[in-house]
Formats: C-alpha cells, structure tokens, sequence
C-alpha cells in the first residue's frame, strides 16, 4: 500500500456562519485505496466528501490533487466522479442516457459511447435494462445505474455518498462485496461515506473515523478495532467494555476496577490515569477459583453466532461474548489476557462521549446494585 | 337512508353545474338561432357564425388577440421560469418575502393593474404608435406570477441534487440547467404556458384601459355590445368558450396522467421489489 497520495487535505476547515462543520481536516488518500469515512450522523463526514468533489469550498486550508490545488477548480473541472445518497439520477432520460450522459458532455464519438455504456451495463449485471426508465427500476438497479454513471467516466477518485444506505440488508450485503470488487477490478480510488461500521471494516483499507467535525483516528480496520485511540472510536465500532478511571501503574501493568492485570501497553508513565477497553470477544469464563475476576452472570442474549453474557462482577457490568452457553446466575471467572487490554490514553472530561440510551440503562442498573 | 342520500347528493350537483353551466348554454344555444337578436329562437341555422366570419374588425380584433396572446405568454414562460428557478436557490426568508410580493399581482385588482399600467405607459411615452407594444407589456406583466407558482412546485420536487450530479459528470451550471433542470421541469413549465395564454385570451379589464389604437376581442366585443346585442357575439363567445375549456382541460389531463404514471410506476417498482 505504499502508492503514492493522490489526494491532500491540509488544515481544511469548513464553517457554515460560524457553526464548525470540519475542523482542521489533516489527510491524505492513496492511489487506488478504498478508504472509508465513518462517523455518526453529523460528524461531518458527507461535508468531507462534497468538499473533495468541489460543490462546497473550504473555509480555510487546502485541498490538493496531483500536487495541484483544488480549491479553486469547480465540481465540472475535478477528475472525481460522486454516486449521490439518492442517486440523483435523471428522471427525464433513460438508463442508457443517463450513464451516458458524462460522455455525451464530453463529446466523445457516438460508437464509443456505446461501447463504453454496454461495457458498464455488464459489470453492474443490467444488461438489457438500457430503455428503462429510472422510476421503472427497483432502489438495487437504481443504485447500480449510479455507480455505473459514475465510474464510465473513469474518474481517478470515486466518492461514495452512504450510497447503499436505502437498501434492505441482503441487498447491502451483496452489493459491499460487488462494489468491492469493481473497486479492485479497475484500480479506481473509492472515497466512501457511511455510518455503518461493519460496512467500513469489511470493505476499507483505510477507516477515517470521525465525530463533531474532528478527526479521531486514520487506520486500517484491524487498527480501528483493536487499537482505538479513544472512548470514541471504541464504543462506535464494535461492542466493547470501557473503563474509564483506570490507572497505568507502571508499564505492562494497570489497574481496573481495583485489580491489577498484566497488559502489552507501555509508555504510559507511572501511576497516570488511563481509559482501558476490552472486548466482549477476548476475555474468557473460567472456573471462579483460577480468576482474579468473579461475578454472577445476569443475562444472556442469543445473537446468533454466539451468546452476549452480562457478568455482573461487584456492582460493574462486564460484557462477554462466547460461543458456550452459561446459565443465567452461575458464578463465573473472567480470564482476561495480557493482549486483551488495550489502553488508551484518558479522554477529557468536555470530551465525554454521549452515552446511548442502552448504556445509560447499563448505568443504571449499576446504580440501583450498588445500592 | 342511504339510497335517499345518495339522490339529494346528485340533486345537490346538478343544482350546482345548472347553476354554472346555465348561462353559456344558453349563450351557445343562441348563437345557432336564424333571428338576428337573441331574444327569440326562430330555428337553427348558422347566419351568426358566417356573419361573425365576414366581420373584417372582428378578424383583426382575433389576430390582434392571438398575436398578443402567444407574445405575452412566451414572454411570461421565460421570466417566470427564470425568476422560479431563482426564488427557488435563496434561503428561507428571503425566499418567503419575494413570493410573497411576487404573489400580491395575481390578488391586486383588474382595474387597478389596469389604471396603474395605463398611467405608467403614459409616463414613459409609449404612445398609440405602440399599440401592440403596450398589451403585450401588461398582459406578459399580470401572466408571470402564474407561470412562477405553476414552476415553483416542480423545482420543489425536483431534487437540488439533480443539478450537482449533473455538474459531477461535467457540466458547467448553466448546461447542467438547461440539460437536466429544465427537463425535469417541464410539465411546469407547459402548464404555465398554457395558463398564461388562457389568461391572455381571456383578459378585458386591463386591455381596456391599457390598448390604445388597437383592439382585442375582448374589447371590440363590448364595444358592440354597447350598441345592441348581435347574435354573432353570441358565436363568437361559444367559439372563445369552447376553446378556453379545451385548454384548461388539457392541462388537467395533462397532470393527472402525470400522476397516475407515477402512481403505476410506483406499484410495479413496489412488485419487483
């Protein structure tokens, strides 16, 4: 992955009358990688992505492309082709016509055109479908006519605009996997946008993970997921156990809740307060007398491939994922591997990220225990 | 119980369409009368409309009319697409406040329109020589609000998204307008054209005061009624009747395809789904 960068935000800021939509955006896109940006709605990850198309200007910074600022070249001048959260497909023209219509603008010969068009009607599997109408097709084909009015320009950056967040599941589904491979096929940049942090980890090579206009993490999906940066990037993907007032007594070891664990962190410095996630699916049961952690299961979720466990362990919620099924109140071990740690450093207080409604009844109930 | 509804419900609308449709009936009826006044039925024949067609100043009043018609109605399309199209990028407020004066012509009164526009054209010297000139000012004037209102609720449904995908494929903003906002549009932008022909024929108040050395049907028609009623006017209203409702009609045929297009399409992508 060590293409060269095709695009470069540097210190793009975008305000609309004062109210900060991106604040200092610093990053860079690599030649041919499918990167993601992933965030809560608001985040301002779409913001993010009409900037690079051109249809908004920055408040301040740079946008370059190529090594040639962007800033100034309108959306009809970018080598960037944008597949629109509804489509925004034309009514008015067909399906051939409409995928056509980037060519016919560019004024290419008619028998190119064609076979350009037909060569895309194949690779989005709607061969045949070149004299309907948009409103006669299903969101799936409508979707898939987008992509192929995009991409038959052979843009050098694809943006993506949660582009299959109008589709039933199954349909989503597939089409991830289509669209990962049309992005592997013909070598294309796909810039994309969503909310859905599975969809990000099964098809990016790089996740932009982003909240209140502000950067919190660039990396890979398995960086993102088992290295986050913060409380954020943690309990937005994937289930996690987060405990925030813990303490890095000295390297390779801290505290939670009380008890000391051997970890794989260090650089800390001594005895600095610190935010520690586990996930649910590394920590194991284990026979109550073998663990230095012991609680009283509470409840058991069925969630299809495995069982998600809360562990009641002296008034703090531990949530466990296994495959073995517990009796809901026998008293369990937690084994908790020194690679099963991951700390961070403590997220400020201003920072404190909102809680969903399902962690605040978490935190209730804790409450009410304690009692 | 349900049944006696059911007649007072029909009573109720006949009542009512008799009561519109009454008097153009019998305006109709009339202009197929032998008797040279209308106040008598002597049996049918069509004296009134080969009169109505001999009449020389009658001809011209038509050409004047349809000439005036077709000028302002082009005119009107023009600046109330434009002027929608504008009205329809503003913000909020702004937007509010320019429809709402941009509606406040079509309220206003014939008559004052009528005595306001006479007393401006006299003001900035357009003369008798400018005849023509001058009603199609004033009609292209009372007309653009009504092509304005019947775009407006297009380019509402019309997704602003539209406009940026086509700028995405590489149109510059006044082809991606001209290819793909106007297009979706359209139906609009017809239905504003055909209304403010509709209103152009239909108009007397502000021709009235406004012509001036020449003369539409309106107002060459009341001028001979003035002088005693002639069954030949009577032909000439049923022929300006027929071919009023024939174009109201279209344009509600024409919107309610629309919408029963939409509708079936709706259903089939629903099945397929």
């Amino acid at each position: 992955m060590e293409n060269k960068r095709l695009i470069e935000l540097v210190n793009v800021t975008k305000d609309y009358d004062g109210d900060i939509a991106l604040e200092n955006i610093n990053l860079y896109i690599r030649d041919g990688e499918f990167l993601t940006l992933l965030g809560p709605s608001g985040c301002g990850k779409t913001t993010l992505l009409r900037l690079i198309a051109g249809f908004i200007m920055p408040s301040s910074g740079q946008i370059i492309m190529d090594g040639k600022d962007l800033t100034a070249i309108p959306p009809y001048k970018r080598r960037v082709n944008t597949v629109f959260q509804k489509y925004a497909l034309f009514p008015h023209l067909n399906v051939y016509d409409n995928i056509a219509f980037g060519l016919n603008i560019k004024k290419l010969p008619k028998a190119v055109i064609k076979e350009k068009v037909t060569e895309m009607l194949a690779m989005v599997n709607l061969s045949g479908f070149e004299n309907r109408y948009i409103e006669q097709l299903s969101g799936g084909q409508q979707q898939r006519v987008a992509i192929a009015r995009a991409l038959v320009n052979e843009p050098e950056v694809l943006l993506l605009d949660e582009p299959l967040g109008a589709l039933d599941l199954k349909l989503r589904k597939g089409m991830q996997i289509e669209l990962k491979r049309m992005q592997q096929k013909l070598g294309i940049t796909f810039v994309y946008v969503t909310h859905d942090q599975e969809e990000a980890l099964t098809m990016s090579d790089t996740i932009v993970v982003m909240n209140h206009g502000v950067i919190q993490q660039i990396g890979t999906p398995v960086d993102v997921y088992n290295e986050p940066k913060n409380q954020f990037v943690a309990k937005f993907i994937g289930e996690s156990n987060i405990f925030p007032s813990s303490v890095m007594v000295r390297d390779f070891l801290v505290r939670i809740n009380g008890i000391e664990y051997e970890c794989v962190d260090k650089g800390f410095g001594n005895n600095k307060a610190v935010d520690v996630v586990i996930r649910p699916e590394d920590v194991d049961f284990i026979s109550p007398d073998k663990a230095k952690l012991v609680g009283a299961v509470k409840s058991v979720l069925f969630m299809g491939v495995h069982y998600e466990f809360t562990v009641d362990c002296s008034g703090v919620m531990w949530k466990v994922h296994s495959t073995d099924y517990v009796e809901p109140g026998t008293v369990v071990g937690i084994e908790i591997l020194p690679d099963a740690i991951h700390v961070m450093k403590a997220q400020k207080a201003e920072e404190e990220v909102e809680l969903t409604e399902e962690e605040l009844m978490e935190r209730d109930l804790v409450r009410e225990d304690a009692e | 119980m349900k049944t006696l509804g059911k007649v007072f419900k029909w009573i109720y609308l006949v009542l009512t369409l008799v009561f519109l449709y009454a008097p153009i009936f019998v305006l109709i009826v009339f202009s197929f009368t032998e008797s040279r006044t209308m106040s008598k039925w002597n049996g049918f024949s069509l004296n009134a409309y080969r009169e109505m067609l001999s009449d020389a100043a009658l001809m011209d009043a038509l050409k004047v009319t349809l000439i005036v018609a077709v000028v302002s109605a082009v005119a009107a399309t023009f600046i109330g697409t434009v002027a929608a199209i504008g009205i329809n990028s503003m913000k909020r407020r702004r937007r509010m406040i320019v429809e709402n004066i941009s509606q406040l012509p079509m309220v206003n009164p014939d008559l004052v329109t009528g005595i306001s526009l006479m007393m401006l054209f006299s003001f900035i010297g357009l003369s008798s020589k400018f005849g023509y000139l001058r009603l199609i000012l004033a009609h292209t004037t009372f007309n653009v609000p009504y092509v304005m209102f019947s775009v407006l609720p297009k380019l509402r449904q019309s997704s602003n998204m539209l406009y940026e995908a086509a700028m995405d494929l590489g149109c510059k903003p006044t082809k991606a307008l001209w290819k793909v906002v106007i297009p979706d549009i359209m139906p609009g932008i017809i239905s504003g054209f055909i209304m403010a022909f509709t209103l152009s024929l239909d108009d007397f108040v502000i021709s009235w005061f406004v012509a001036d050395g020449i003369q539409n049907l309106s107002i060459y028609i009341y001028g001979l009624a003035k002088r005693g009623i002639s069954t030949k006017i009577n032909a000439f209203s049923a022929l300006m009747f027929v071919v009023v409702v024939t174009l109201l009609l279209i344009v509600n045929i024409r919107s309610m395809r629309e919408e029963k297009y939409a509708a079936a399409q709706r259903k089939k992508v629903a099945k397929s789904n």
